[in-house]
């Protein structure tokens, strides 16, 4: 049974149409992330799960309740913020238990639920303490204890470790991780942050102006984005694109590129393809392969370097290729220099091929 | 399951719009009665009653403009209307300018500033008929600042605004600027405040004087700040009643009366309510003529922004 | 702008160099605030003089014999018409229309600003809007059907009736300060307690009260002085035994009967002005911050 699922989405602000149409489920214990540009309505969605905002149109369940209209409270799920939106004038504790007491649930029962969630989160010392006398990290953790004390069946983040420092924000990572594996509740997490969603993610949903690109597994939409917009979304340093023409005759396939011509010896097409059309050719800078790999390549070439990025554990290479600049990673112990020549090989296996005109994945 | 499903179907369905969050609408209630009884209805029943020839009571006799027609050939509104634009010239340029220059010496960082601003602003605290009160003893011909005059030896100094009809409005002013500069010191104080420290070593370092930097740089960059001000001082005037009425009372003769005034005299004294409708509606026009292109400028064109 | 840079001088420390520009400078505000001061003076030096003392020397000059005996008689025996009770009358009329005035505004503004920030629903930005170019309209166009609606409710003349015009009147300025302080507290927070259950009260008493503390405090200052002050709602919507105090003020010092005793007016003068200058002077900082926010209205 699917924990969460929304059908039919509309939403929208005055003539600005935010969620159109959006369809979602969302399994029993999954770990979804939503991932998308500024903007596309991540946290818009996630607030009519919530109940914080009204739809315009479309059913919304969670464990096969239909709660479209329902009070927030009443849906059982427990949401955080990225502000941490903790009440200033209450204690930790207090902060904790404020929902249960709305909920006029017996004292000793709210001690406990309390006490519980401290003790996973690790901030008993905390609990007397007011939010103004916390780090940005035990401001965080007490938001999730809030969400964790209601016992919800669905958990709603909407970028939680933004506004933490990068050390702070792989820590909180890894223990939300563990903590989903602890508590096995259905989570649903906004970020724009792809290595959060490609580390915590069981599926991820890519969105764009209200509307789910992908709906994935990280490696999926790593490997075999459905479009040129997940594909470039995803992966950092992005994907070199090149524009170009397909042309499929019996048996074979080749990709004509502006001065490369790459045979399609192992690519795996959606639907099969014959004839000729426009396309592009998307190859990630970690599959351009370089040295002696490069020679069993589907096609290899010399190139000559343009600038050397090195970033500690690996080195990002710019080379001519194809008529214009495009980037290669490599190990981090590389010695390139600018004006050296490069030898790259592209494989046919881990590209990705588009239609020119709709773009999806060909 | 049927309580289930029959839940289902009570959250399925859109709930009325009406009666979602209801305690916000009920809450709402005294403001919505505020706005649209108080606020629209009664100024539209004042307008229209404008048009009856109501003298106790009200009652529902149109006569067209015959209110009108009379109001506008009674000395007494003349002179009112005359004296208000006086009063309102005089006081928005000086208050702007006193309130200005006030400010701008205050923001030269000197010593015991706040000791200068809380005298500038104390008269403000006060209401206008304490402040009436106090220039009409003030400016009191046998025993005020006359009498002191000429007892220093000016034997010939006259300074009796209160009861000459030809500068009886200045006297008026002269309490309601000190009642009234201190708000507009402060609102120009901040604005003041809110300008960049590095506009400052700009102007210096190009060679600007001081005087000049104001008027070219600072006041320019104030614009909203002073029809902030602009707005306050003109809707203050309009309102001038409780002034007039505790420093001269409209005299000497009528010669200091104002239109607020001469509202309430028809209205609760004289019991003429049509021409005291028919004031008040020339005072709500004369409002409106001020506040819409004003409204326009400052709404009207950040939209099209 | 921030309220604070009323407040703190910006920038770096005063000059201690008494140049010629600073002499003028300081010249000029030090003879300014002698203007700002002298009524002030004038009322205290005439309120403690004799009246044989006043007619005989000038406004100006200090009391030779102090005397107290203005203060007391115009507490308790000036005359209004027949009445000879003094002005403790008009202030006990104010301070009981003062007090549930001060409640029922703020108390109705402040939900109502919140209900704004936090509750929109269909058409409560056009009452809001309707609301605030109502705080243009002049109070003239609307005394007479507020007179009627009075009438109506039985209140006409009684205090309950004027502490109803206070509150509406008030209502504008104070919602607007209101909505703009409840729109400033994130909204994240406001969520935050709808999903941990808290409905419309529970919000406002629980989490948004407790963090308003501040802009309470600006509301009660900007309507004390100004519902204390206020002359015309009162002359009008009240009877000669429930006159607020400017009201009674006025009366006395220009009632026509009678020998003036200016020493006794100017005593009933200060007396008036008193609670609001308590408040400025004690509030301070606070009372520049109620009216900055006032001038928010325009
Ligand atoms: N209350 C509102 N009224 C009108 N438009 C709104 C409102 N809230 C959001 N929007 C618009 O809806 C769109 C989606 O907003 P949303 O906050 O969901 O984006 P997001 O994906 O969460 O972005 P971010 O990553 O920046 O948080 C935006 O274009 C935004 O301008
Ligand atoms: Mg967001």
């Amino acid at each position: 049974m699917s924990s969460v699922s929304i059908r039919n989405l509309d939403l929208s602000f005055g003539a600005v149409d935010v969620l159109k149409n959006l369809n979602l489920e969302i399994a029993e214990g999954e770990f979804l992330v939503l991932l998308g540009s500024s903007g596309c309505g991540k946290s818009t969605l996630l607030n009519c799960i919530a109940g914080l905002i009204d739809v315009s149109g479309g059913q919304i369940h969670i464990s096969g309740r239909n709660v479209t209209w329902e009070e927030p409270s009443d849906r059982g799920i427990g949401m955080v913020f990225q502000s941490y939106a903790l009440y200033p004038q209450m204690t930790v504790e207090g902060n904790l238990s404020f929902g249960l007491k709305n909920q006029r649930m017996p004292k000793d029962q709210i001690a406990q639920r309390v006490a519980r969630a401290a003790e996973i989160l690790q901030i008993e010392p905390l609990l007397k303490r007011k939010p103004g006398a916390l780090s940005g990290g035990q401001r965080q953790r007490v938001a999730i204890g809030r969400a964790l004390v209601r016992e919800a069946d669905v958990f709603l983040f909407d970028e939680p470790l933004s506004n933490l420092d990068a050390k702070l924000r792989t820590d909180l990572r890894v223990e939300l991780k563990a903590l989903h594996k602890q508590l096995k509740n259905t989570m649903i997490y906004v970020t724009h942050d792809q290595v959060e969603a490609m580390t915590l993610a069981d599926r991820i949903a890519i969105m764009r102006d209200g509307k789910i690109q992908q709906l994935d597994t990280p490696s999926v939409i790593y490997g075999k984005p459905r479009n040129k917009y997940v594909a470039d979304f995803i992966g950092s340093p992005s994907m070199n694109f090149f524009e170009g023409d397909l042309s499929a005759e019996a048996g074979s396939c080749v990709f004509e590129g502006p001065d490369f011509t790459l045979p399609l010896t192992s690519y795996e097409f959606e639907t099969p393809q014959i004839g000729r059309r426009k396309a592009w050719l998307g190859l990630r800078p970690e599959h351009i392969v370089t040295g002696e790999a490069a020679a069993a390549a589907d096609l290899s070439a010399d190139t000559i370097v343009d600038i050397v990025e090195p970033m500690g554990s690996d080195t990002l290479v710019w080379v001519n290729f194809g008529g214009k600049p495009i980037r290669v990673r490599t190990d981090g112990q590389s010695d390139l220099e600018p004006g050296d020549t490069l030898r790259i090989g592209l494989q046919s296996a881990r590209a990705s091929i588009f239609d020119h005109q709709s773009e999806d994945r060909l | 399951m049927t309580t289930t499903s029959q839940d289902d179907a009570r959250a399925a369905r859109r709930p009325i719009r009406l009666f979602r969050n209801p305690m916000a609408k009920i809450a709402s209630i005294p403001m919505i009665l505020t706005a649209l009884v108080v606020f629209v209805g009664g100024t539209a029943w004042t307008v229209v009653y404008s048009f009856t020839d109501s003298r106790l009571l009200p009652r529902l006799n149109f006569v067209g403009l015959d209110q009108y027609e009379r109001l506008w050939s009674t000395r007494r509104w003349l002179i009112s209307i005359e004296n208000l634009a006086i009063y309102g010239i005089c006081s928005l340029i000086l208050t702007l300018l006193i309130g200005f220059t006030l400010a701008a010496m205050l923001d030269r960082k000197i010593r015991g500033e706040a000791v200068f601003r809380s005298i500038f602003l104390y008269p403000f605290a006060l209401s206008f008929v304490v402040t009436g009160l106090a220039w009409q003893w003030i400016l009191n011909p046998d025993f005020g600042l006359q009498e002191v005059v000429r007892r220093m030896g000016w034997e010939g100094f006259t300074f009796d605004p209160l009861n000459n009809p030809d500068i009886v409005m200045f006297g008026l002013l002269i309490a309601g600027l000190w009642q009234g500069t201190g708000l507009i010191m402060c609102i120009m104080l901040a604005g003041l405040r809110g300008i960049d420290e590095d506009i400052w070593k700009a102007a210096k370092v190009d060679g600007i004087g001081t005087v000049k930097t104001y008027v070219r740089i600072i006041i320019p960059m104030m614009r909203p700040v002073f029809i902030t001000a602009l707005v306050l001082i003109a809707s203050g005037i309009i309102k001038l009643y409780d002034l007039v009425v505790a420093q001269t009372n409209g005299g000497p003769g009528i010669a200091s009366e104002v239109p607020a005034k001469y509202v309430i005299n028809y209205m609760f004294r004289a019991q003429n309510l049509g021409q005291g409708f028919a004031a008040s509606t020339m005072m709500l026009v004369s409002v409106i003529i001020i506040l819409v292109p004003w409204a326009y400028l400052e709404f009207g064109g950040k939209k099209r922004d | 702008m921030t309220d604070q840079s009323v407040i703190e001088p910006s920038g770096s420390k005063p000059s201690k160099r008494f140049s010629r520009g600073n002499i003028i400078l300081y010249g000029t505000l030090i003879v300014v605030s002698m203007y700002y001061l002298l009524p002030l003076y004038v009322m205290i030096v005439t309120s403690l003089k004799g009246m044989p003392e006043i007619r005989l020397g000038n406004v100006f000059a200090p009391p030779i014999e102090i005397t107290f005996e203005p203060w007391v008689r115009a507490w308790a025996e000036a005359c209004t018409g027949i009445n000879c009770d003094g002005l403790s009358r008009g202030f006990w009329n104010s301070v009981n229309i003062l007090i549930p005035s001060v409640v029922l505004s703020i108390a109705i503004a402040s939900v109502n600003g919140y209900a704004l920030a936090h509750w929109k629903f269909k058409g409560s930005e056009t009452f809001f809007t309707i609301l605030i170019i109502g705080a243009f309209i002049p109070y003239q166009t609307m005394l007479y059907p507020i007179v009627i609606l009075l009438r109506e409710i039985g209140l006409m003349g009684d205090l309950a009736g004027l502490v109803l015009v206070h509150t509406v009147f008030g209502m504008p300025i104070l919602t607007l300060l209101f909505r703009n302080y409840f729109t400033s507290i994130p909204e994240e927070l406001f969520k935050a307690a709808r999903v941990d259950g808290a409905g419309f009260w529970g919000i406002y008493f629980r989490i948004m009260l407790p963090m308003a503390l501040p802009i309470f405090v600006v509301a009660i200052i900007l309507q004390v002085t100004g519902i204390w002050n206020d002359f015309l709602f009162g002359v009008i919507y009240t009877k000669p035994e429930t006159y607020p105090m400017t009201v009674q003020l006025n009366n006395i010092v220009n009632s026509v009967q009678g020998v003036k005793e200016y020493n006794v007016n100017m005593a009933a003068t200060l007396l008036t002005g008193l609670v609001p200058l308590i408040i400025y002077f004690i509030s301070g900082k606070l009372f520049v911050r109620g009216i900055a926010a006032g001038a928010v209205k325009g």
